[in-house]
């Protein structure tokens, strides 16, 4: 039996196998010790589903102990010092964070949401160029952070665009990580909303961009708002292809788009956690710490957004 | 008008007063020669040639899958939407060819308007609702306009003090008026509409019927309605289709099979499909 | 009414000859279906530019090191002064990661699908769902710190009876990537036995069956194809990863068994993260040795990726 690749018949194939056990097991039944088996069954998914949710939330709890004693304000103020890391921050860091994540929002919004609205209101699905576009777009959702970086170094900070080690180096590269999930929660949104809408709109005597700037995009917002959050809230995480586009470690002075050296937050925590002194350990904690918090709200807001958004067409 | 009990009607039928200008020489809106519609290769409709008149109303019966929505949706080139959708034949329209190389479908839409069958206001307000078509279209004087829309489509008593409420709040024969206002407020020449009815409930649909006659003072209306009765007692002119099937019954298609006054297709047809059709022989 | 204003050019008039080009040529509607075409091409100029960013300076590589000694050496010292090129001991070390943390992941994130497609009442579904999604989102460098600085420590003290030494450890490392893509493998899973159709189990349990055989022998064969999606985009991932790998696995490329968990092993995806950060000059072959892995990486993962999506589609298709 071959279960991958028995296509529809193998699996019916096998559906009906496990039917027929499932007959043959429940008549020829040993009650009691079926019940046993099944009782034990249980006890392990459920210790299963135990290690998953408390392997993760011991992350936090571990996180919140160790990081604790240095939440102070301090850590938003200082920047980043090796010679007195008791008074040392993230300061640069984190506006190095927003200065690069600004720059991913401003790019990934038009070019997500432009795509989407091509793939879903403008392109002929049947055109073999269109279902390329499609296929790329799910290849890249899945290719590693750090092949990223490399294209970053290759194309944007050396190559065509030559911008050098800088913020807005970081924040192209980010954009074309994070801009497959843009799309594609974006082209969920706009199937969502129903094509009578469209068609009510287009029997008017609207044209498509009419229709969907004025009906389509507004009414599927929530949903492509979600989208976003949740791409940000990826992209503010990363580290790894940051590291390859220059995010020097180091940064003592404030930073700007288009020239110096900048870092980010999960980088300049990666930079503490790497030092042998536990002075740094508990930084880099204490980093960890706003890193998740903001992480945290970002999605469960986004997760509220799309419940509560969720419209019943 | 007499009973046509000796022909074995099943039932009377009430047909509307047969006016004195049911003629055939009056102006055209469409003119139908040998109509066609293909999705992707697959006939849907075929043969079909008609004229339809200005200011009455035309219904399309016949039993389901005939095509009569297909053919409805050629004239204001909503099939143009459907990829793989093509049509066949020569359709004119005010003897202007719609289909001709420079016809803007989008403009033919500001002429020719739609009613589809389940109700479908956008999710915005009454008012944003009725507007939406000026606006878009870039007329002036958009509050007048939804005014004179919703008075047209006997709605602005019910809801000229909630103009900012949510559509979706509306009873389904008052969303689908307030539908019909929308098609209004643009001032079209022509309003179709599929099946307008077969969504609502008896008080509703009256309502509507009510309404048509109303309008057909101003607008030409081509109907699509798979009740009966219904098109008895609004249309002025009536076309009955069939489906046909091919020599081994694989393939099956729309065709027209009659075409005439109202009065007569429920008397008196000419065709035994269309008296087997309106006497409930078949279905 | 009033008429004769209308931009549509007629109305409720008679009409002599009604007006059906367009009344513009509406140049904006075009250029911005173009714009919008564009947008959608930037996915293909990603692909197109990470494919030739990987190629060419490979194709440089493999000028200056036979394909032969790259891919069975088993010497990884690339950046030294008397460099060896093959790229063995970084792939095990890659593969080593991943095997533990497959360990961890499968059954852990299989196990939970099964509670949560089959199990679970709705209103736990509705809570645990969230939260695993939320948990997905946590940053990889977190969960780095967490093996390196509270896994480690606790896997020394829990079995004591092992080689520990150094800070870093692939067995620590496998099992923190394990647990980072448990959500991913748990919902997948879940979704691909949620799609099987009810009619199915019911069948079975109007036959007497117990939950745990539905399960087991019912559902999770008819869904198999998106488990295995499941599975294989787990693997993909675990392969990719980085942050993780730099923190708790460590910086020394060597040839190691599976079963020798406590060694410090880099990962190919280590080796250019910390290759690529250090002062290298460009057109070295140092350098092109970065882009060389990475294409051996890339090819890797899309390969799991193209097989996943054929996978996930067709369990899509068969259900709908």
């Amino acid at each position: 039996m071959s279960p991958v690749s028995g296509g529809p018949a193998g699996r019916t194939r096998l559906a009906t196998a496990g039917a027929r056990a499932a007959t043959v097991g429940a008549l020829a039944g040993n009650g009691r010790r079926d019940r046993f088996a099944g009782a034990a069954f249980l006890a392990l998914l459920l210790l299963a589903l135990t290690v998953a949710l408390t392997g993760l939330a011991s992350l936090l709890i571990w996180a919140a102990i160790e990081g604790a004693p240095r939440l102070n304000i301090g850590l938003f103020t200082e920047g980043p010092s090796s010679l007195s890391p008791e008074t040392a921050g993230y300061r640069t860091a984190i506006l190095g964070t927003v200065y690069v994540i600004g720059g991913v929002i401003a790019l990934i919004v038009p070019l997500g949401v432009g795509a989407a609205v091509y793939l879903e209101q403008f392109a002929d699905r049947s055109r073999w160029w269109n279902r390329f576009i499609e296929l790329n777009i799910q290849n890249l959702a899945g290719v590693p952070s750090i092949v990223f970086g490399i294209l970053g170094l290759a194309f944007i900070v050396r190559g065509p665009f030559s911008l050098g080690f800088v913020a807005a180096a970081a924040s192209m590269t980010l954009a074309l990580l994070v801009l497959p999930t843009v799309i594609l929660a974006s082209r969920e949104a706009i199937r969502a909303v129903p094509p009578s809408i469209s068609e009510g709109s287009m029997a008017l005597g609207a044209t498509r961009w009419q229709t969907v700037r004025r009906q389509v995009l507004p009414a599927a917002l929530p949903g492509i708002l979600t989208g976003v959050i949740l791409a940000v809230a990826r992209a503010i995480g990363e580290a790894a292809p940051l590291l390859m586009v220059g995010a020097v470690t180091f940064v003592t002075v404030d930073p700007s788009f288009f020239e110096g050296g900048y870092s980010t937050l999960p980088v300049q925590i990666y930079n503490y956690a790497t030092r042998p002194q536990e002075v740094f350990q508990v930084l880099a904690a204490a980093g960890v710490i706003v890193m998740l918090v903001v992480l945290l709200a970002m999605n469960s807001f986004a997760i509220w957004l799309r419940n509560r958004y969720e419209r019943e067409w | 008008m007499e009973d046509g009990g000796g022909r074995g009607l099943a039932q009377r039928i009430e047909v509307a007063e047969p006016g004195a200008d049911v003629s055939w020489t009056g102006e055209k809106v469409f003119e139908l020669r040998d109509v066609g519609v293909t999705y992707s290769g697959t006939q849907a409709v075929k043969g079909v040639s008609a004229d339809f008149f200005s200011k009455e109303i035309t219904a399309l019966i016949g039993p389901s899958g005939c095509g009569k929505s297909t053919l409805l949706r050629c004239l204001n080139r909503m099939n143009d939407l459907i990829p793989g959708a093509e049509v066949e034949g020569e359709l004119r329209y005010h003897g202007e060819d719609l289909y001709g190389p420079k016809v803007d479908p989008v403009q033919v839409r500001k002429l020719i308007g739609m009613v589809f069958q389940k109700p479908n206001p956008f999710p915005k307000s009454i008012f944003d609702n009725v507007a939406f078509g000026p606006r878009v279209l870039g007329l002036d004087n958009v509050e007048d306009r939804v005014r004179t829309a919703l008075e047209g489509a006997a709605l602005w008593g019910e809801v000229s003090r909630r103009l900012d409420d949510n559509a979706y709040g509306m009873s389904g024969g008052q969303q689908q008026r307030l539908c019909i206002a929308r098609a209004l407020a643009v001032n079209p020449d022509v309003i179709l509409m599929d099946e307008p009815c077969s969504a609502l409930d008896p008080i509703s649909t009256g309502k509507i019927e009510d309404l048509m006659l109303d309008l057909k003072e101003d607008y030409s209306i081509v109907i699509v309605t798979h009740n009966m009765q219904q098109a008895a007692r609004v249309s002025d002119r009536t076309a009955f289709l069939i489906v046909e099937l091919d020599a081994d019954e694989e393939n099956r298609w729309g065709r027209m099979v009659e075409y005439d006054v109202t009065e007569k297709i429920f008397t008196n047809p000419s065709d035994q499909r269309t008296e087997d059709y309106v006497t409930g022989k078949v279905g | 009414m009033s008429i004769s204003e209308d931009a549509a050019g007629g109305g409720a008039g008679s009409i002599a000859r009604p007006r059906l080009e367009a009344s513009s040529p509406r140049y904006g509607e075009k250029l911005i279906r173009a714009l919008l075409g564009l947008c959608a091409l930037v996915s293909v100029a990603t692909t197109l530019a990470i494919v030739i960013s990987l190629l060419v300076p490979t194709i440089g590589f493999f000028g200056e090191v036979p394909f032969v000694d790259f891919l069975f050496g088993t010497d990884w010292a690339p950046t030294f002064a008397d460099a060896t090129f093959g790229v063995l001991p970084i792939v095990i070390g890659t593969l080593t990661v991943t095997f533990w943390a497959l360990v961890v992941a499968i059954p852990v994130g299989l196990l939970s699908a099964i509670y949560l497609a089959e199990y679970a009442p709705s209103r736990v579904r509705r809570t645990i769902k969230p939260v695993l999604e939320v948990l997905e989102g946590v940053p990889t460098v977190a969960i780095g710190l967490f093996a390196l600085y509270f896994l480690r420590p606790l896997f020394e003290d829990v079995l004591p009876f092992l080689p520990w030494s150094g800070p870093f450890s692939v067995g620590v490392a496998g099992f923190a990537v394990g647990l980072m893509i448990v959500p991913l493998v748990a919902s997948v899973a879940d979704d691909a036995m949620r799609a099987v159709p009810s009619g199915l189990r019911q069948g079975a349990y109007a036959l007497g069956a117990g939950k745990m055989t539905v399960s087991l022998r019912v559902v999770l064969p008819a869904a198999i194809s998106g488990v295995v999606a499941a599975f294989v985009l787990a693997t993909s991932r675990a392969i990719g990863e980085t942050m993780v790998v730099l923190l708790a696995a460590g910086a020394t490329p060597q040839m190691t068994f599976p079963w020798q968990v406590t060694e410090s092993v880099q990962t190919m995806t280590a080796f250019i993260g910390t290759t690529a950060t250090g002062d290298i000059a460009t057109g070295t072959i140092t350098y092109d040795t970065i882009f060389a892995v990475g294409a051996l990486l890339f090819v890797m993962t899309l390969i799991m990726n193209m097989f996943a999506i054929r996978l996930v589609r067709r369990f899509r298709e068969v259900y709908e």
